[in-house]
C-alpha cells in the first residue's frame, strides 16, 4: 500500500489522454482537518503521485515579534502561550530563560525544578495530541480517545498549577507567578502511576499493527544529511539517527541532574518519528518522577526588587515596597544592553529566542526561532514522489503547529 | 546546582580566530557577551565565511539554526543580518552578523544550506532585506501584495498605508449598501 509503485515506462503524452501526461494542481487547506491548523498546501499531482508541494503560510500571523517591541519583558509572556499552543508552558519557560540569560539571573533551585515539571508535562501533552490526531488522520480513531482522556488529566494538572488550561503564562522573569498548589505532587504521582499503562496500551495498538506500519513505514523518509541541511530539530531530527537533544547537549534549568535517555531511530520515516515521540513520553515520565522526588523547599523567586514584584501585604504596609512595586509596574524591568540567543528543547524541536536589548524596558528586537517553521520546510523533501494519501501521514508525522510557524 | 541554569554550549571564542585564518578579512569585530560569540563579517565575505565554518573540521557548523535581522533608522547601517550557526558534533554555536548600508544587498547562503531558503524569505518579507542569488525570494508570512515590511522601525503600527488592494474583487453588496446609506 505504502510502496510507491515504480514509475511505469514513460508513455508519451497524448492529446485527450486523461490518464497520462496531465498534471493537476489542487489546493489543500488552509482549513482542512489533516493540516492541523491553517496550513495551505498547493499540490501538483500526477495521478495520485505528488510532484510538488508549495506551502503557503501566514494565515495565523499576529505580528508577535513586532508586538514585543512595545511590551515590557513580563508583558510578552502571554504572547508566548500562543506560539506552540499545545505546549504553552514550555514556550513560557523558553522565553523567560532567554530574558534571564540577558540579565544574568539564576532562579532558585525550587523554581528550576518546577520549570522542569512544566516542560515535561507540556511535552507529554503535546506528544499525546500529535499521537491522537496523527492516528486519527490515518483512520485509527480509537487511539484519539485514549490520548485525549490522558490529556484531560494533564490539563487538570495544568489548571491546578496555573489557573488556566491553555493560556498558562505561568513563569515570570526571575521566578514563577505562584508556588505549587496544595495536592499538586499527588496529582502528578497519580498520573505517573496510571499513564505508563495507557502508553503501553497505545504502543500495542499501533506499533505492531500491520495497517499502521504500512501507512507509516517508508513514508516521508528524509536522510540524516538532508535533515541537518534543512535545519530540522527535535524528534524529526532524532528519527534520522542524530542523538541531539538540547536538554543533554546544552542543559538549562538543571536538566543535567536528571537521568534520561535520548531516543533515536535510523530510517527517518513517519514510523520512526512515531517511535521516537512515543519513547520521549516514557523518558518524560522518568524526568517527572525524579523532579517530584528532588523538589527542594525554598523560595521560587530571586530576591531582587528590580525584577520581582514585592509581596502584596508588604506593599500595603511599607513605603519601600510600595515604591518598588510602583517602579516595576510603570517602568518594567530593564536588562543591560546586549544581545542573546537562548534555545530550549521544546516538544517540536529547538525553540530559540533572540533578544536585542538597548537597556530599555522593551526589547529593541525580539525574534522567535520556531521549530515548526523550520521543520515544515522539509515537507517538500518528504512528500515529493509519494502518494497523495501519504502526504497526510507526512504532515501528521512532521507535527507542525501553525501558531509558531506564523507567529 | 553549580554553574547556574545555563550549561552553555562549548565556548566558541576560538572560532573567531579560526575564521580569520580561514578567510582573511572576514572578522571585522568580535563580541563576547553572556558566553556567546558574535562575529561581524563584511557582506561580500558572508558566503565564504559560512562555507569555511561549515567545512572546516574544527568548527564543523553543519547546521544553520536561524537567520534574522535588526532594522535601524539612525546610524550608518540600515540592517543587521544575523546568522546563528550551530555544530551538532562539537556542540558550539557562533553568531555571524552582517551590517548593511541603505540599499545594499547581501548574498544568499542558500547554496550552502537548503534550510536558509525560508529563513531568508522571512527576513526579506518582514524586514525588507534583499538577498542576491536566492532561488525564490518571495514573501512568506505576509500576503503577496502587501506593500510594507512590518519589522522595519518606521512601520506605522497605528494604521497607515497598509490596506491591501484586492484587484478584481468587488466589494460585497452588503458593504456597498452601507457606503451609500
Amino acid at each position: 500500500m505504502a510502496d510507491t509503485p515504480a514509475p511505469a515506462a514513460p508513455t508519451p503524452p497524448q492529446q485527450d489522454d486523461a490518464l497520462h501526461g496531465d498534471r493537476m494542481v489542487i489546493n489543500m487547506g488552509p482549513s482542512h482537518p489533516s493540516t492541523h491548523g491553517v496550513l495551505r498546501l498547493v499540490l501538483t499531482l500526477d495521478g495520485e503521485i505528488v510532484q510538488a508541494v508549495q506551502p503557503h503560510l501566514g494565515y495565523l500571523h499576529r505580528g508577535m515579534e513586532k508586538i514585543a517591541e512595545t511590551m515590557t519583558y513580563n508583558q510578552f509572556i502571554p504572547y508566548t502561550d500562543r506560539l506552540d499552543y499545545l505546549a504553552p508552558l514550555s514556550n513560557n519557560v523558553g522565553y523567560v530563560l532567554a530574558v534571564e540569560k540577558l540579565m544574568g539571573i539564576t532562579v532558585p533551585p525550587r523554581a528550576q525544578v518546577i520549570r522542569v515539571i512544566c516542560c515535561e508535562v507540556a511535552r507529554i501533552s503535546a506528544h499525546l495530541l500529535w499521537l491522537g490526531t496523527g492516528a486519527l488522520d490515518l483512520g485509527a480513531a480509537s487511539v484519539f480517545f485514549h490520548t485525549f482522556r490522558e490529556r484531560e488529566t494533564l490539563y487538570n494538572i495544568i489548571e491546578a498549577l496555573t489557573g488556566t488550561r491553555l493560556t498558562t503564562s505561568y513563569p515570570r522573569v526571575g521566578g514563577l507567578s505562584r508556588d505549587l498548589p496544595e495536592g499538586f505532587i499527588g496529582m502528578i504521582e497519580s498520573f505517573l502511576a496510571s499513564f505508563p499503562g495507557v502508553l503501553n496500551e497505545i504502543d500495542e495498538l499501533l506499533t505492531g499493527n500491520q495497517i499502521w506500519r504500512k501507512r507509516t513505514q517508508g513514508v516521508g523518509r528524509i536522510s540524516r544529511a538532508e535533515a541537518i541541511d534543512l535545519g530540522l530539530t527535535g524528534p524529526n531530527l532524532r528519527a534520522t539517527g542524530v542523538a541531539y537533544d538540547l536538554r543533554k547537549a546544552q542543559p538549562y534549568s538543571g536538566y543535567e541532574q536528571y537521568e534520561f535517555e535520548v531516543p533515536v531511530a535510523s530510517e527517518g520515516d513517519a514510523f520512526d518519528r512515531y517511535l521516537v515521540r512515543l519513547e520521549e513520553m516514557r523518558q518524560s515520565i522518568r524526568i517527572l518522577a525524579q523532579a517530584i522526588r528532588i523538589l527542594p523547599e525554598g523560595p521560587i523567586d530571586i530576591d531582587d526588587p528590580k525584577v520581582i514584584l514585592p509581596k502584596k501585604d508588604r506593599v500595603l504596609t511599607n513605603m519601600e515596597e510600595l515604591i518598588e512595586q510602583f517602579m516595576l509596574v510603570t517602568e518594567g524591568l530593564k536588562p543591560p544592553a546586549g544581545e542573546v540567543y537562548h534555545a530550549i528543547e521544546a516538544p517540536k524541536g529547538e525553540l530559540g529566542f533572540y533578544i536585542r536589548s538597548t537597556g530599555e524596558k522593551s526589547p529593541y528586537r525580539l525574534h522567535i526561532r520556531a521549530p515548526s517553521f523550520v521543520n515544515l520546510q522539509a515537507i517538500e523533501t518528504m512528500a515529493k514522489g509519494g502518494l497523495l494519501s501519504d502526504l497526510i501521514a507526512v504532515v501528521a508525522s512532521l507535527d507542525p503547529v501553525m501558531g509558531e510557524v506564523d507567529r | 546546582m553549580t554553574g547556574g541554569p545555563f550549561v552553555d554550549a562549548v565556548p566558541a571564542a576560538h572560532l573567531a580566530e579560526r575564521l580569520e585564518a580561514l578567510v582573511p578579512g572576514a572578522v571585522l569585530e568580535t563580541v563576547l557577551f553572556r558566553n556567546e560569540v558574535t562575529v561581524v563579517v563584511p557582506a561580500a565575505l558572508i558566503v565564504a565565511a559560512c562555507r569555511a565554518l561549515k567545512d572546516d573540521p574544527e568548527s564543523d557548523c553543519a547546521m544553520l539554526t536561524d537567520v534574522t535581522s535588526v532594522h535601524h533608522l539612525e546610524g550608518d547601517f540600515e540592517h543587521e543580518v544575523i546568522y546563528q550557526l550551530h555544530s551538532l558534533e562539537k556542540n558550539h554555536r557562533i553568531r555571524l552578523k552582517v551590517l548593511l548600508r541603505p540599499g545594499e544587498t547581501i548574498p544568499s547562503v542558500t547554496p550552502i544550506w537548503k534550510g536558509a531558503n525560508w529563513l531568508e524569505r522571512e527576513v526579506f518579507d518582514l524586514a525588507g532585506v534583499r538577498f542576491s542569488g536566492h532561488p525564490d525570494l518571495r514573501r512568506i508570512i505576509m500576503p503577496d501584495d502587501y506593500p510594507d515590511h512590518p519589522l522595519r522601525k518606521d512601520f506605522d503600527v497605528e494604521g497607515g498605508p497598509t490596506s491591501i488592494d484586492m484587484p478584481g474583487r468587488p466589494a460585497s453588496p452588503g458593504f456597498r449598501d452601507m457606503d451609500h446609506a
